[in-house]
């Protein structure tokens, strides 16, 4: 063999190819960090700085953010300030040294807990749902199965904020507006057509002859789904539910139009932190930031399966 | 184990007929071998016995019982697959132990254990039961799908090509090893192949299909000698039996109504001829196998192939005389005509 042609070989790519690719892939993941850092930089600012023109850059690092995030505070008379004892904690260190006091917790604790429940819970619902009927789809001869999975999809096919008006009409009559439940419901709704169609093509790649194989070892059919499909979909299954978590965890339509109180989710509740004097941006990059935690998490723990899933099964072994 | 009957066995795909009109009695401790081209329904019949496909018509028998309408699990056999035949997810040990793990038998984790490592010690893969099973080479994959069939002690082992996907050399040992393990352990075997080879050494009847129908059932050496008809002869030997007209070739003692004969190597007597015009054929090529050559030869334009001895001294180009001695007489309806 000549030194052309080992140079280029068909399935290994050269050392140039490799260094390009990977200067590009880093300067791209530096331009999409940057609203990210953004968003942690103000998180750490003090509220004139955050609106500071030019931007600020180099800033002397506050909790304050976050203390306005997680607290409500009223102003006070400097005389009664100086009539408290020594101040707890840092937040209310800082409250009164902008003349307040620390008066309880704000809401976006619950409002958080509330986005965990729903969007871990449609997620879930969505991805068990989705797994069964997947299963039914790909290995038992199913009644009009091709259309079937076409109406599945064609849910899919326009906006979900096109059924806004209806679907408000309905939970009304329900009474399911502004509940966990309901917008569980509605996520799992949204996402399980999404769930359907991508764990069809993960389940239909696993060979029947495994689940055969099982059936003759002396298992049932719902013994060899758990012993011998599940552990060898677990790849679809996580992307599947990274997919469908991510919907339902930055949803934000419905989410202000059916929530305003006890079911609120943290999207529409993180722009309606108002400082003195408008927007408290400070507030509102931590509260972004603690936002982005779960599904940056959930994503990181799942990456090993993510990275092959998003092949669509191509490379599976 | 037990003894396994097949009685008027059918079953459809849509209008195609995979298998028609199956009656097959295995015996107590026989292995028998289906032989067939592909897609003549050997992998159908595996699977109706095993339960995976429901028969249209017909019964299937294991031991006294009915099994026709029972599901796989309660019938009690063991499948080896033509491919996919480890569970890749998990190791050696627990592929083998997968079966005794079902819920329907309940084995204590100890007897499993031990009852594990006998097998792969039996199948020669003990040294490997900690590796997952997608890290194992082909051969070693293969022990251990015959192992997890071996764990147990079924009423009938049925295994589909099981050795296809090997080279010859493991083809071969595996060969040996299935068949001193049958016979250690007395099992009623049921196995497929396209592999003339593997039917010949290892069943003790073999069975051809065709598009369906068992065509003919019986000893090896009856399957070889006493064809039925046309089909089966042309499905064993190498090189494959030369089919030519009556009157191409002199020959003792015709019977009536022969269309076709049927000539393997042993029933073809070749000699040089000192001239052309003393011969009937000629030598036209010669094939070096290494042990052996197969010896090509040109009789009126048709060809003849036959073994022959490296050392016969043929050359190509060479003048010979061809007979025929005891050949298969095949009739009109390609039926071999047995009253010579
Ligand atoms: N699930 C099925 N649906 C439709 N047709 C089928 C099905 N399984 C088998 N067939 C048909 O039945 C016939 C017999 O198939 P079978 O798999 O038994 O062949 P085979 O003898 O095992 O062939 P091979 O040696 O290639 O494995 C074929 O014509 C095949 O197309
Ligand atoms: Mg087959």
């Amino acid at each position: 063999m000549s030194g052309l042609s080992s140079a280029h070989s068909v399935v290994e790519p050269g050392i140039w190819s490799k260094r390009i690719a990977g200067t590009l892939v880093v300067i791209y993941a530096l331009i999409t960090m940057i609203p990210l850092l953004w968003i942690f930089a103000t998180s750490l600012k003090s509220p004139p700085d955050s609106i500071s023109y030019p931007p600020k850059i180099l800033f002397t690092p506050t909790v304050e953010g976050y203390c306005n995030l997680f607290t409500t505070r009223s102003r006070q008379t400097q005389d009664y300030i100086e009539s408290l004892g020594p101040p707890a904690n840092v937040c209310e260190e800082i409250a009164r040294d902008r003349s307040m006091v620390v008066v309880g917790a704000s809401k976006y604790w619950p409002r958080f807990v509330n986005s965990l429940v729903i969007a871990f819970g449609s997620t879930f619902l969505a991805v068990f749902l989705g797994t069964l009927a997947a299963y039914g789809f790909s290995r038992f001869k199913v009644p009009l199965a091709d259309d079937l999975l076409f109406f599945i999809l064609s849910t899919r096919m326009m906006p979900p904020i096109a059924v806004a008006i209806p679907i408000y009409l309905m939970y009304r009559e329900l009474g399911l507006s502004d509940t966990a439940l309901g917008m569980i419901l509605l996520y799992t709704a949204v996402n399980v057509s999404l769930a359907v169609w991508l764990l069809k093509g993960f389940i239909d790649e696993i060979p029947r002859e495994y689940e055969e194989a099982a059936l003759i070892d002396g298992y049932t059919r719902l013994q060899a789904f758990v012993k011998v499909v599940l552990p060898q979909a677990t790849t679809g299954i996580a992307a599947t539910a990274i997919f469908c978590l991510i919907f339902a965890w930055n949803e934000y339509a419905f989410a202000v139009l059916l929530t305003s109180g006890t079911a609120q989710t943290a999207p529409p509740f993180i722009p309606t932190i108002i400082g003195e004097g408008g927007m408290d941006w400070p507030a509102v990059g931590a509260g972004t930031t603690i936002f982005l935690v779960p599904i940056l998490v959930f994503t990181i723990l799942l990456r090993k399966h993510l990275l092959r899933g998003i092949t669509f099964g191509a490379v599976r072994k | 184990m037990a003894e396994v009957r097949l009685e008027g066995l059918g079953k459809s795909f849509g209008t195609s007929r995979a298998v028609t009109g199956m009656d097959l009695v295995i015996a107590d401790g026989e292995f028998v071998v289906l032989l067939g081209p592909t897609g003549a329904g050997k992998t159908t019949t595996l699977r109706l016995i095993a339960g995976l496909e429901r028969p249209d018509a017909g019964s299937i028998r294991i031991g006294e019982e009915d099994v026709t309408g029972l599901s796989p699990a309660e019938r009690d056999v063991a499948f080896v697959f033509q491919q996919y035949s480890l569970y890749p997810h998990l190791s050696v040990f627990d592929n083998l132990a997968f079966p005794l793990k079902s819920p329907a038998r309940r084995w204590s984790a100890g007897e499993i254990d031990a009852r594990v490592r006998d097998i792969a010690r039996m199948v020669r893969i003990d040294h490997k039961l900690d590796s997952k099973s997608t890290k194992l080479s082909g051969g070693e994959m293969q022990r251990v799908a015959i192992g997890r069939a071996l764990v147990r002690e079924p009423s009938i082992f049925l295994m589909d090509e099981p050795l296809s996907s090997l080279d010859a050399k493991l083809r071969a040992d595996l060969r040996l090893e299935l068949k001193r393990i049958q016979s250690e352990i007395g099992a009623t075997l049921l196995y497929v192949t396209h592999d003339q080879i593997e039917a010949m050494t290892m069943a003790d009847r073999i069975g051809i299909l065709a598009e369906g129908h068992l065509t003919q059932i019986g000893s090896p050496r009856e399957i070889y000698t006493a064809p039925a008809n046309l089909h089966v002869a042309a499905r064993l030997g190498h090189p494959h039996i030369n089919l030519i007209k009556p009157g191409l070739l002199p020959c003792q003692s015709m019977p009536d109504g022969v269309r076709t004969i049927g000539a393997r190597t042993e029933h073809i007597l070749v000699e040089a001829a000192a001239s052309v015009a003393q011969g009937n054929g000629r030598v036209d090529w010669i094939e070096h196998l290494g042990d052996q050559n197969h010896l090509h030869i040109l009789v009126d334009g048709q060809k003849i192939t036959l073994l022959a001895d490296p050392y016969s001294g043929f050359k190509a180009g060479d003048p010979v005389s061809v007979s025929l001695k005891q050949p298969l007489f095949f009739g009109a309806d390609d039926r071999r005509i047995t009253d010579v």
